[in-house]
């Protein structure tokens, strides 16, 4: 970050998994304003809707609907009272199944990154969400390509079928493992514009008429031998 | 159920509201401590109530036993072991059955309907037996919640052999009774009783069956599963949690170990139906960059987009990018390494990079053939071909490309 915040990025942590909790609270505590801890679905629903965080850090997995089942229910609680804000969604998860992963992103979440990241990476994640950012990791921009590759089913005036080759270039550098301001210099764009490329294939992926993304990819696997 | 209830209705008993049988205070059961409690007099009153009303008809059995399987035990003086409630329970049931068959047939006899004691023993004594076994269809199913089903069982069985014993008497009893006239007619009934006693006695005894067969398969799979789960977890899991404790002092060995068990354990969860090392390109690629993480320690992510049948070429940019990911590992001093394969219709891509030291690959000695040989020249031999970018200072990508068309 070149200019200096105003304000700390205040983050929610929900995870089923009290060691994880504690875990991620001490790596990104010195960086971003930690303002509470959530164990389950109703506890973060709760915490979300009392101290709205800017960012909320999101299990994937947890018993009574996971991550899904929080961001549906804060979406849910501010339809009713239209002045509120909600957070916005990092998923954060061990889980490779590229179901889980797709899911959690259609839901609402702008991002998501494995439990494996250091804990710089997930602070800078945490501020690029804040910012209005999407956030991929090199294994979702995978699980992105694979949904989003061959023939796209009827298309679509709109386009939300389909990734365009800069977008698809844009990817293509994330799964490759390199960052945000490497790719701009390899393409000649500003990192801005690489941003604007990854949250326009965040919309495309939450928007699209693709139904059961993930699903699709995998099947086209075995389709494609 | 309805029967006991419209029973009760019948014998215009005082109201039962309130009623409880106190079975720690009462002789028998406690029926008649319990009325007199709600009636405020002396048990013994009541007791003596029921011997005259006994003397009479002996009624006062009927009304006893009545009103035995209608009032409740008071729950707060010690009630009887789940064991025998299950039993006791169901010998009520047969009890009240007959106590109804009983009462029926003293009204008929009343209005001069009777149907001769031949028929009128036989049926008391089967209408408790079929109550006695027919009762448990109910209870196999729904089950008072919080009564163990082990304990339920052995009550079970007690009334199990009670019930076709009791329904065996009435039929032997009946058909010795027609016994004497030698008529086929009589015959015939004989037959379709023994018939229908039969299904009534085993109908439910088979359904139970097939119920508890189902039951048990369901629970031997179950549990196979969990032992299945055990012993994996006992084999890797635990296995791999003993070693880091022994080599706590060594970061990168554990680290290694967590790392291994991570992937071991991803494998086994995530992909039940892994595809198969010597088909799947995207396998081989998975598998290489495995045991090179383990081999030097450094972690590598893996991500592949489609996927292609392993041949000849593919073969070769797998040993390629495992050469690379190998040079990554061991001299790049990068904290990971990012493989990364794409399979389109007519190439197949994979880039192997690290953002570690970087070289001059000009400065490389002449001697070293790692890179030359079996990156490059490896490549060109397949028709494909290898590029290596890299800049001291900022890393190294590997790129491989075979052209499939």
């Amino acid at each position: 970050m070149t200019d200096a915040p105003a304000r700390a990025v205040r983050v929610a942590i929900v995870d089923d998994h009290d060691l994880f909790r504690a875990g991620v609270r001490a790596e990104v505590g010195a960086e971003l304003e930690v303002i509470g801890d959530a164990g389950s679905v109703d506890e973060a629903v709760t915490l979300i809707a009392a101290q709205r965080p800017d960012v909320v850090l999101l299990d994937v997995h947890m018993p009574e609907g996971g991550g899904v089942e929080v961001i549906r229910r804060s979406f849910d609680a501010t339809r009713d009272d239209p002045g509120r804000e909600v957070p916005r969604f990092l998923a954060l998860s061990v889980s490779d199944s590229p179901d889980d992963v797709i899911a959690v992103i259609r839901a609402g979440a702008r991002g998501y990154v494995t439990k494996t990241i250091s804990g710089d990476e997930l602070c800078d994640a945490v501020r690029r969400v804040a910012d209005g950012d999407a956030v991929f990791s090199p294994r979702l921009a995978g699980f992105v390509l694979d949904a989003f590759a061959g023939d796209a089913p009827p298309a679509q005036d709109d386009g939300l079928d389909q990734l365009t080759a800069r977008e698809r270039e844009v990817l293509r550098h994330i799964a490759r493992g390199y960052l945000y301001k490497e790719i701009a210099l390899r393409l000649g764009i500003s990192v801005k514009t690489v941003e604007a490329h990854v949250s326009s294939v965040l919309r495309k992926l939450q928007l699209s008429t693709r139904h059961e993304l993930s699903a699709w990819a995998i099947e086209r696997r075995l389709v494609n031998w | 159920m309805s029967a006991m209830a419209s029973a009760a209705n019948a014998s215009s008993q005082p109201a039962r509201h309130g009623l409880r049988r106190l079975p720690a205070e009462g002789l028998v059961s406690g029926v008649c401590a319990g009325i007199a409690a709600s009636a405020g007099v002396d048990p013994v009153a009541v007791r003596i109530a029921f011997l005259l009303m006994t003397l009479v008809g002996g009624f006062g059995i009927a009304v006893y036993l009545l009103m035995w399987v209608i009032t409740p035990a008071d729950a707060s003086t010690g009630a009887p072991g789940q064991r025998g409630r299950a039993l006791v329970g169901s010998l009520r049931a047969a009890l009240a059955a007959s106590a109804f068959a009983f009462g029926i047939l003293v009204v008929l006899r009343h209005i001069g309907l009777w149907p001769g004691d031949r028929v009128a023993g036989p049926a008391i004594l089967a209408l408790g037996g079929l109550a006695l076994v027919w009762r448990q269809t109910p209870a196999g199913v729904g089950g008072a919640p919080g009564q163990h089903a082990r304990l339920r069982r052995a009550g079970r069985v007690g009334a199990f052999i009670l019930g076709p014993l009791l329904i065996a008497a009435a039929v032997l009893t009946l058909l010795h009774a027609m016994g004497t006239v030698h008529d086929e007619a009589h015959a015939f009934i004989g037959g379709t009783v023994l018939f229908v006693a039969l299904t009534l006695v085993f109908g439910p005894w088979c359904l139970r069956l097939v119920r508890s067969l189902a039951d048990e398969r369901a629970h031997r799979i179950r549990e196979q599963e969990r032992a299945e789960v055990a012993a994996h977890l006992h084999d890797s899991v635990l296995q791999t949690l003993a070693l880091i404790q022994k080599r706590a002092t060594d970061p990168r060995e554990v680290s290694a170990l967590a790392r291994r068990q991570e992937r071991e354990l991803r494998h086994w969860l995530f992909e039940p139906n892994a595809r198969d090392v010597e088909t799947s390109l995207a396998a081989a690629l998975t598998r290489a960059a495995e045991e090179i993480e383990e081999l030097h320690g450094v972690p590598i992510e893996v991500v592949t987009v489609g996927d292609a049948p392993l041949d000849g070429r593919l073969g070769a940019l797998v040993k390629a990018a495992r050469e690379a990911m190998s040079n990554a590992a061991r001299f790049a001093g990068a904290e990971r390494v990012d493989l990364y394969a794409e399979c389109g219709d007519d190439r197949v891509e994979a880039f192997v990079r690290d953002r570690g030291a970087g070289f001059e690959l000009d400065a490389v000695p002449a001697d070293r053939r790692g890179v030359r040989e079996c990156i490059v020249a490896r490549m060109q031999r397949h028709g494909g071909r290898a590029t290596i970018n890299s800049v001291p200072g900022a890393g190294t990508e590997v790129e491989l490309v075979v052209e499939l068309a």
